[in-house]
């Protein structure tokens, strides 16, 4: 075999290996947003995040507008603060009365956040935060209460 | 008396077989420089090594992603979690199977071939013609296909990973029926870049690091007759697989 073929099939070799690595980022693990600078900032405050993680989704009708960007714990109010970035093509989509709720995807899914569009003319802008919020239910608590009002009634 | 010599001298035997291998890999990692000159060598290397082990390694890759969407489908079938299946297929691949797989994979395709290569030339003593005529058989032989081995098996885990990713595809959506946008798109949220396939990618480095180390070593150092090259031959395989297996467990214990 000479070794033009040669270089030539390494060649292939090295295209292969760079659609399997376009593969992972793109296909697998969704590697966008990272680099695009476009979108901007909201933050919110939660009593309780649940099971909220880094990246999770954030979604307004269902739709993914975009991620959880970081989560802190705040010990001057004792609440944490979720910080969201949404994708720049939503610009000025969201109202200043917008509710951001965490919800569970499905039974055992993992945890997004929900925006719910209110009626005010002004939209929230970069930096802005979402005072409307409601925490992730946690399900000790909810059984908890259950049994507290089953017991009280009796 | 006689046991307990036969004993230290199997220890010392071991002990100085590995400080050899040690100034082995010393004197190849110096000789890297002069690689980037001579860059056809490394590419003719890359072919023996890289390109040859593309067919079995794309195989396996679309049997091993086939099978663990089977079997991930039983198993998450029980808690109705089958739309779970993308991310189950996806991790096992990126952070374990792909790195191992290809791993072991490649010392038996690739390791076995370079030592019984380099075994031969010592044995036919083309490897003493070569310093006769002071060419330096570090720079010529050895360095061009441990760097390539070295380089070759992170490209092959990756293609591993992404060939059984579409083999679970295949198997899960295709044929079991579950929900394409869910195979998807829980898998883009459950799988890191940087976390989980960066971390199986340097994983695959490791492993082809030593699988490289261990082929060209015991290749040169083999004793330079037909059994000695098929004895060395086999210890290539016999080591590397056992080399993979143990620092996956190690790299696995440390990294995630």
């Amino acid at each position: 075999m000479n070794s033009r073929a040669i270089e030539i099939l390494v060649g292939i070799f090295m295209l292969l290996f760079l659609a399997a690595m376009l593969v992972l980022a793109m296909r697998v693990s969704n590697l966008t947003g990272i680099g695009s600078g476009a979108g901007y900032s909201l933050v919110a405050h939660y009593d309780n995040i649940g099971g909220l993680k880094e990246g999770a989704p954030v979604a307004a009708s269902g739709v993914r507008v975009g991620q959880v960007e970081s989560i802190a714990y705040i010990p001057d109010d004792y609440s944490a603060r979720v910080s969201l970035r949404i994708d720049g093509e939503f610009e000025g989509a969201f109202p200043e009365d917008t509710t951001a709720s965490i919800y569970t995807a499905g039974l055992l899914g993992e945890q997004y956040v929900g925006l719910e569009a209110g009626a005010e003319d002004d939209a929230l802008a970069d930096g802005d935060e979402i005072t409307l919020t409601q925490s992730a239910i946690v399900l000790e608590r909810l059984i908890g209460q259950v049994l507290f009002s089953q017991s009280g009634s009796q | 008396m006689d046991r307990i010599a036969r004993f230290g001298r199997f220890w010392l035997n071991a002990l100085e077989r590995t400080g050899r291998a040690h100034l082995f890999l010393a004197r190849m990692l110096g000789a890297l420089p002069s690689l980037l000159v001579r860059f056809p060598l490394l590419v003719r290397q890359l072919y023996a090594t890289g390109v040859m082990t593309l067919s079995i390694v794309l195989v396996s890759g679309l049997f091993v992603g086939m099978v663990l969407a089977l079997q991930g489908f039983n198993l998450l079938e029980g808690f109705g979690a089958e739309s779970a299946l993308g991310q189950a297929v996806a991790l096992t691949l990126v952070r374990e199977l792909g790195p191992v797989v290809t791993g072991l994979l490649f010392a038996g395709r690739a390791g076995s071939a370079m030592t019984a290569e380099i075994g031969l030339m010592k044995a036919t003593e083309q490897l003493s013609g070569l310093e006769m005529m002071a060419v330096d058989p570090f720079r010529r032989v050895y360095a061009p296909r441990f760097f390539a081995g070295f380089l070759a098996l992170p490209m092959l885990a990756a293609m591993f990973s992404a060939v059984g990713v579409y083999g679970g595809y295949l198997v899960g959506v295709e044929v079991l029926g579950v929900d394409a946008g869910a195979y998807w798109a829980n898998m883009q949220s459950s799988v890191a870049f940087m976390e989980d396939v960066g971390k199986g990618l340097i994983k695959a480095c490791v492993f082809g690091f030593v699988v490289s180390w261990i082929a060209v070593f015991e290749g040169a150092d083999c004793i330079p007759t037909s059994e000695g090259v098929s004895s060395a031959t086999t210890r290539t395989v016999v080591y590397s697989s056992l080399a993979v297996l143990g620092l996956d467990f190690v790299l696995t214990a440390i990294m995630f």
